[in-house]
């Protein structure tokens, strides 16, 4: 199958995924056609990280199917260039220093494959330090940053594979305000180009304009498909903190911490 | 120095530089997925390979080689896996591979007269010609992975997850990695022997981070430091009659040391200068 315009970029179909025989996620439908800014929202463990995994083939599905740039299955393999991910923060494997740089050129290997690089290869990793902000660190030690500068460096990661699909896992979750402000501007930019976003929050934040449609998964189900909700009565409050006391936040699931977080 | 006259000591000082260059090249990886301690395991898996060399009577060193890559690829298959009991199943491994490799050695010392302290500790003022070429040729190979795959490699010892969504072939870079490991201890088994060789994988590794800011400047920084500390090992060893093994290893980690220490002294001073200014 090939890509044409009226093609979805995400095609969800009654996707089913379980942990241990416990459906996380039940038979989900999402379409993301080109050019959308599309957030899932949910409270914590509702299964919105899980949907994210699950379209990046990174958790496997029990029951349904996912077609990214209209390609299923071992097709989507020619289409992993075109995809950015921007995972929540940087995994465990950072036992060495490594330089902005070195983390952010690891990002056009996506496109590069196994060819040595030629100057359009450096001149692209220049240009995603250069749209989160960060040139001025490109040789500073990834640890020597703040978190939100971190963060910053893995959406410059995703850039640089010059990728049509962002999917950002709770990009904005505890980055300090500059860093927001330069992650808004990023994202702004990469959509004004053409570029398709998807992205797990928690609340939008400075995302707010930027985003077209909101999807909210309860229960591992969804529950809204539509537009963003405005935010009404006391919840619009300026200064409200939007907590749950109800919502078994920070509790220590079964499948230990970080799958839906 | 007139002791590096003799060429029983050049080919030693040789077999330790290959080894002193190479082991950190790889260690970083390992370093970096913070499974430091990995080549242990393997050098413990490579010692049953030596037991069946010897009592075959093929070259230990190509046993070696083949059984401790079968054991690496066995480890990164539970590492994949990434379950609990993975804990468990590399104890089993590790130490089926030191007990079979000491009941294999023992079986055949009526036929031979090799010296398992030789393969666990290192021996390198008994390197042969024919040991160079063979260190030789798998260093190249050693370096050849590790060099020219550097940002493959990077990618998915840093942050596998993106790797694999990104596309790249991580399951035959894992495989390779495991393979390029077990070649790496072989390689080093002469000079630092079996226990000792994941210390030269990791030390100059861990002296070298502390100064460095990026993966390439620690892995260069590193590869320096591992071939000086060889060098100097072998060389205290021959002057002064010590285990070149042992000696190689504690020159490594008394740079680590004296690093660390100066480095400590340095920002207390500073710290000290600002309070008192």
């Amino acid at each position: 199958m090939t890509h044409t315009p009226d093609t979805p970029v995400v095609d969800v179909r009654a996707a089913t995924v379980a942990y241990d025989r416990t459906p996380v996620l039940t038979e989900v439908d999402l379409r993301v056609s080109a050019g959308e800014v599309v957030a899932i929202l949910g409270p914590n463990g509702s299964g919105k990280s899980t949907l994210v995994k699950a379209i990046l083939g990174l958790a496997p599905l029990v029951a349904g199917s996912v077609a990214l740039f209209g390609a299923t299955g071992a097709g989507i393999r020619r289409h992993r260039h075109r995809i950015g991910y921007v995972p929540q923060r940087l995994g465990a494997g950072s036992g060495v220093p490594a330089t902005v740089g070195e983390v952010v050129a690891a990002g056009r290997l996506a496109r590069r494959g196994l060819r040595p690089p030629r100057p359009a290869d450096r001149e692209a990793v220049a240009r995603a330090i250069a749209a989160v902000g960060l040139t001025s660190r490109t040789y500073d030690p990834v640890s020597a940053l703040s978190g939100g500068q971190q963060q910053r460096v893995l959406i410059a990661r995703a850039l640089a594979a010059e990728p049509d699909l962002l999917v950002l896992d709770e990009p904005t979750a505890g980055v300090d305000a500059a860093s927001q402000d330069a992650f808004a501007k990023a994202l702004q930019d990469f959509v004004s180009g053409g570029g398709t976003v998807l992205l797990v929050a928690h609340e939008l934040g400075p995302l707010q304009p930027l985003v077209t449609r909101c999807v909210v998964i309860h229960s591992g189900r969804v529950a809204h498909d539509g537009a963003a909700p405005e935010p009404t009565g006391y919840h619009a409050l300026p200064g409200h903190d939007h907590v749950h006391p109800h919502a078994p936040t920070d509790r220590a699931g079964i499948w230990g911490p970080g799958w839906d977080q | 120095m007139e002791i590096f006259e003799f060429p029983f000591m050049q080919r030693a000082l040789l077999g330790a530089l290959i080894t002193g260059l190479i082991a950190p090249a790889l260690g970083i990886y390992l370093v970096q997925r913070r499974m430091a301690l990995i080549g242990d395991g393997i050098g413990h898996i490579a010692l049953t390979g030596v037991g069946l060399g010897l009592l075959t009577g093929s070259a230990p060193v190509l046993t070696a080689v083949v059984v401790a890559a079968v054991g690496a690829v066995a480890v990164e298959l539970v590492r994949q896996r990434g379950r609990a009991s993975g804990d468990i199943a590399l104890a089993l491994l590790f130490y089926g591979g030191i007990s079979g490799g000491v009941f294999l050695v023992a079986l055949s010392s009526g036929r031979t007269n090799a010296n398992l302290t030789a393969y666990l500790f290192g021996s390198p003022l008994t390197t042969t010609g024919t040991d160079l070429v063979v260190m030789a040729v798998l260093g190249a190979f050693v370096l050849a992975v590790t060099l020219l795959l550097r940002p493959w490699l990077f990618a998915i010892c840093h942050d596998e997850e993106y790797a694999r969504v990104a596309g790249l072939p991580v399951r035959a870079l894992n495989l390779l990695l495991a393979v390029t490991t077990a070649v790496t201890v072989t390689v080093a088994m002469r000079a630092v022997g079996l226990l000792l060789v994941s210390a030269l994988m990791v030390v100059p590794v861990a002296t070298a981070q502390l100064v460095t800011r990026g993966f390439r400047s620690t892995m260069y920084a590193a590869m320096a430091i591992g071939v000086l500390a060889s060098a100097l090992g072998v060389g205290i060893a021959g002057v002064y009659d010590t285990a070149p093994g042992a000696t190689i290893i504690l020159v490594a980690i008394a740079a680590f040391a004296l690093l660390a220490t100066g480095l400590g002294v340095r920002s207390w001073r500073r710290r000290h200068t600002a309070t008192v200014t």
